[in-house]
Order: structure tokens, then sequence, then C-alpha cells
């Protein structure tokens, strides 16, 4: 067994050439931060530093919408589970495209005319602001930080791959570089900055896997089906079940259930995720945000058909035994897959997109939680809308955002090593609890209350999380599993399914109409007035003139 | 406490309630959520059907039509195609028929002076 891993890491590393890697990256975060600084110098007010002063177009802020989706967990995660776990891992990438319809129909657009910066704005609109904006300030800032964990995991195993860096100690160097940078773009370049590295780094992440995808489909002749074909023979003796749904959820009633509650986890997730809601604050009208919304749909569903071709070309190509014992293992695929095509400078470009796709998404992960600390607790709840120096609440939201990246790093190297899909699913499942039957009710329930919301808020917080520290996927798998639980040695788990979004989304919405009907408090009128608002766009913030 | 950012150049706050319940705005609304409502409705059951399909049916979703393409793969591609086909019919619609009506109110609440639009 050991011999088998040693040779495999090697495989892994031959002809991978760190200097390189590193060299093509640095290229990315000089020419990146460039452009940080020149965006910087238009970011004065608190408009400039949350939404870039309203002035993207919806492509632009499309395909930024886009690089923030895009993230290491769809790239790296979703190309390996197909790789490994076929069709299993392909239906990740249908929830996570699906999910942008509700946002589409729903969501974007009477959003983006009723609220300011954040989901608090929308909330406190007919609200008392206070408590509903500290609810949605805790769900954005927990939600948030469970993706944020995803990203840095990810870097981890992707530095031990790209950099031969083996020890923690050095992996953990590597995370802290990535976290700093990502500061810097943040503090910097405020929304606006953060939004053009997202611009640039979804042009070469779709770039990069086009190319890929036509240098895989190019081996098999364009046809779909021998690639599959190739993909099964890899696979050996159950190669056959790549191709059909079960390998990986289908073995027990148990892990059915936990597909099902998957998939509505992820369907429902994307709408309610803060750092997606805050980018549609960065257009001016809500006609922009419905087309920043094509746009993003467009790009993501061919990217989504891409890692289609990379995760089965990666099965074929380089074969799941190699993957499996690489380091970084199912995550490695797609820059394994990269190498074994077009060597040493291919899976450079790659590994430096992968990088810049953890950094730029961390970086909207930062200011969204910043953002949202500084504007709906600071500016609205400590200070309670007095604050004198409106620049008192930007200096706020910096001095957030370097707290949130040092718990981001150390939070990265601690769970370093972590499954990056599993755990962008569980941030999925916590925003589709918290957040998103709180913002449905927000905008199409005129009953709807300040009671109803904290309910459905916390209600929907509280169900996941807990349902997740009592999974098995924190605790009661064996080490020796495919996917073993966080913590090893110890079992405390009574909920049998690893995504809690079955029982905690519906839970949420009942508990939003039961604190809603229990409470008497109706502002009819405020709701009259919001809803011309989000459905004429009449007073909606406009775009500050530069 | 009221609105949450007063504008410096706006004028009056309009009557609200009372645009709501124009008929311009009912007929807004209306076109709306006889949209979006059934259509959410539509890819939510058309998601979950193919969800359930791909958990409980495995034999079904192995079927093979050409070469190596089975049933499962050809349904999952689908699920792309509608999500991109309802993209578009709601773009269409929403440019037709939820548009001009929003910007007309719009208009109105704005400018009361330079239109007819508005309320009642």
């Amino acid at each position: 067994m050991s011999a088998v891993a040693v040779s495999a890491v090697a495989a892994g590393v031959t002809g991978n050439n760190p200097a390189l890697n590193i060299g093509i990256f640095a290229a990315f975060v000089a020419f990146t931060l460039v452009i940080v600084f020149r965006a910087s110098r238009n970011t004065k007010t608190a408009a400039d530093y949350y939404a870039a002063g309203r002035s993207f177009t919806g492509p632009q802020n499309g395909i930024a919408i886009s690089g923030d989706y895009l993230s290491a967990a769809s790239f790296l995660g979703i190309a390996g589970a197909i790789a490994l776990n076929g069709y299993d891992g392909f239906l990740y990438s249908i929830g996570f495209l699906v999910a942008w319809l509700v946002a589409l129909l729903l969501v974007a657009e009477l959003l983006r005319n009723t609220g300011k910066y954040t989901m608090g704005d929308v909330l406190a609109f007919r609200m008392r602001q206070r408590p509903v904006r500290a609810a949605a300030a805790t769900s954005t800032m927990v939600v948030s930080f469970f993706y944020l964990l995803a990203q840095m995991a990810g870097a981890g195993g992707l530095v031990a791959l790209l950099l031969g860096i083996s020890s923690k100690t050095g992996q953990s160097v590597v995370i802290a570089v990535v976290g700093v940078i990502m500061i810097v773009y943040v503090l910097v370049g405020g929304m606006k900055g953060t939004t053009w590295v997202q611009i640039i780094k979804a042009a070469l992440l779709i770039t990069g896997a086009l190319a890929m995808t036509i240098w895989v489909l190019a081996k098999f002749g364009f046809n779909l089906s021998s690639l599959l074909g190739g993909a099964v023979d890899a696979g050996g003796k159950t190669g056959e079940a790549l191709l059909s749904p079960g390998k990986q959820y289908g073995a027990t009633g148990t892990s059915k259930l936990d597909f099902l509650s998957l998939g509505l986890a992820l369907v429902l997730g994307t709408a309610g995720l803060p750092h997606i809601l805050m980018r549609f604050y960065t257009v001016p009208t809500a006609k922009e945000a419905r087309r920043s919304v094509v746009w993003a749909i467009g790009l993501i569903g061919i990217f989504y058909l891409f890692t289609l071709v990379l995760g089965y070309g990666a099965g074929a190509i380089v074969g799941p035994d190699a993957i499996r014992n690489a380091p970084g293992k199912a995550n490695s695929a797609a820059p394994l897959l990269a190498q074994a095509l077009g060597g040493p400078v291919l899976l450079g470009v790659i590994a430096a997109v992968a990088f810049a796709t953890i950094l730029a998404v961390v970086a909207g992960l930062t200011i969204t939680a910043s953002a949202s600390f500084a504007h709906d607790i600071y500016a609205n709840v400590i200070k309670k809308d007095k604050l004198e120096d409106k620049n008192a609440e930007v200096r706020v939201a910096r001095i957030t955002a370097v707290v949130i990246g040092v718990v981001a790093i150390v939070g990265g190297i601690v769970a370093n090593g972590q499954n990056v899909a599993f755990l962008v699913a569980l941030a999925f499942a916590v925003a589709a609890s918290a957040n998103l039957p709180t913002i449905l009710y927000s905008l199409f329930w005129k009953r709807f209350n300040t009671s109803g919301a904290l309910w459905s808020t916390y209600g929907g917080l509280a169900a996941s999380i807990i349902l997740i520290v009592f999974s098995p996927a924190v605790s009661g798998k064996p080490s020796t599993a495919a996917t073993p639980s966080m913590v090893t040695g110890v079992d405390f788990h009574w909920f049998p399914l690893e995504n809690p979004g079955i029982v905690s989304i519906p839970l949420a919405f009942l508990l939003g109409w039961l604190g809603t009907v229990l409470s008497k408090e109706r502002r009819d009128d405020k709701y009259a007035e919001m809803e011309v608002r989000a459905l004429t766009g009449a007073g909606a913030e406009k775009a500050t003139p530069h | 406490m009221s609105t949450p950012d007063p504008a410096p150049t706006r004028p009056p706050d309009p009557d609200w309630v009372e645009i709501h319940d124009s008929a311009e705005f009912v007929e807004l609304r209306r076109r709306l959520r006889r949209f979006v409502f059934p259509m959410t409705a539509l890819f939510l059951v058309w998601y979950l059907v193919y969800v359930l399909l791909a958990d409980y049916a495995h034999a079904f979703m192995a079927t093979k039509l050409v070469g190596d393409i089975n049933v499962g793969l050809v349904l999952g591609l689908l699920q792309f195609v509608s999500t991109f086909v309802i993209t578009g019919l709601y773009v269409r619609y929403a440019d037709r028929r939820l548009d001009p009506l929003a910007t007309r109110i719009r208009e109105g609440i704005e400018d009361p002076d330079n239109t007819s639009g508005g309320a009642r």
C-alpha cells in the first residue's frame, strides 16, 4: 500500500516545476495588484467601498459573479468528484446551476431595489432595525466563515501538490501568504478592486478550462461517448459505476436521503449566499442586476459542462488510483490532468489559476462579512444610526476585514486537508436555512414581521449548525472511511445525515411563519412602500458619479 | 427610523399606499407573480424529479442510449438546457411585459408633474 502511494506521489510531482508555478502566480498577483491600486483611487465613500459606487455594468458584474461563485470547490472539487465518483459528482454542478433560477426569478432585482449594501438593509426596511440587522449580520458572518474555511482548506492541498511542500508548517506559511495578499486586495481596492480581481480570475479560469476541455475532447476524437468509455476502462472493476448515479450516495437508505438533503441545500442555498447577494448592489439598476444574473448563468453553466469533460477526462487519462493517492486527493484531479496534457507549463498555469480562484473568492467573502459587521452591527446597532462621521463606518469595515483575514488564515491552517466540496455544501445548507426563508418572506409576504424574521434566521441557523455538529460528518466515522469525520476517536453523533438541509430548511420556513403569526406587529403601509419600490425601482440607490 | 436613506433631491414622500392600490401597480404585481411563481414551481419540481430519479432509480438512469451515453447523462444535460431556456423566457417576458409598466409607474412617482402615470 505504502509503496503504491509513494510511487503515485512521485508520479504526481515528476515534471512539476514549483519555481515555474510560483512565477506564474506571482505574475498574476503583480498584475492584479496594479489594477487594485488604480481602482482604489476612486474609493472614498461607503458606497464606493461596499458597492463599487454601483458603477459596474450587468455583463461586468455577471463575470465577477461567476468569478465569485466558481470557487476552488467548483473547479477542483467537482472535477475531482466526477473523476472519482463519476455521475454523483456531476449532480453537484446541476444543483449549483439550477439554483441560479431562484436568484434570477425571485431575489436579484427586488433586492437591488430595496437595499443598500447588505441583506440586513432589506429586512430593516419594514422591521425593527436593530434586532433584524443583528440577526442578518450574524448569519452572514457564519455562512461566510464556513465558505472561507472551505477555500482556505483547499489552498493547503494545492500547495502540497503544486509547490512540492509536504510539511504542515510549510503549507501553513503559504496559506498565510495567500491570506495576507487577500487582505491587501480588500483594504486597498474595496469592492471595486475586489470585483476586478474576480473579473480577471473568471476570465483566466474559464479560458483555462475551455482549453483543457478542447484538449481532452480532441484526445477522444470529440466523441463524448468514447471519453466516458475511457473513464470506465481506466476505472477497472468499478469503472462501469462511474456512468450512473449512486456510486457515492447509493449505498444505503440513509445515504440516499443524505443525497436528497444535499440536493435541496444546493438549489436553495445560492440565493441566500451573502457574498452573492452583495454583488447585486454593485450595478446601477435592477435591470442591470437581471443582466448580471443572465451572464452569470451562461458562464457558470458552460463552465460546469467543462468540468464534466475535465472530471471524466482526469478519470480516463490520469486514472482514479493516481488521483486518490496524490497529495490533495480528489482536489488534485484537475491539476494532474493539466500536467498529463500540457506538461509543467500547463500545470503551472492551471495551478496559478486555482490559487487566483482561492484568493479572489476569499477576498469577496471577506469584504461581505466586514461590510455586514460595519454597516449592520457597528453603524446601526452599536451606534444606532447616529454615526456622525461616515468615514468611521468604512474604517471599521477595514479593521474587520483584517480580523476576518487573520481568522481565515488560522481556520485554513486548522482545516487543512478537509474535503473542500463538502465544506462548501455545508455553507450552502446554512445559507438555505438561515437566509433564504427570511429573504423570500420579507420580499413577498405582507404579514411577515420582526418576530418572524428573527425566528426564521436564528432558527434556521441554529438548526443547521446543531445538526451538522451532531452529524457523522463531524464525528463517528472511522479514519479509514473514504471521507472520515472531522474529529476522529470520539463519537457524539446522533443525527444520521451529513447534510442538514432536508430538516433545517423546512423547519426555518415553518419557524418564520410561526414567529410571524405569534406577534401582533404589522406594518402594511411600509410593506406597500417596499413593494412599490421593489417592483418599480422608485427611490432605489443610484450610482455615484465620478 | 423611516426610510433608510433620505436622498437630498427627492420631493416630499409620495403616498405609497395609494400607488400600491393603483390599477397600474396591481397589474404590474399580477404580471410579475403570474410569471415567477408558476415558473419557480415548475423548475423546482423538474429538479426534484431529476434528483429523486438519480437517487432511487439507478437502473433506469443507467439505461444506455447511444454508446456510453445513458439516460442519466441526458436528463442531467436537459437540466442545463431547461435552465438556459427559462432564463431566456424570463428576460423576454420582463423586457416586454414588466419593464415598460415599471418604468411608467416609477416616472410617475419620481416626477409627478410630468406624466399622467402613477397614482390611480
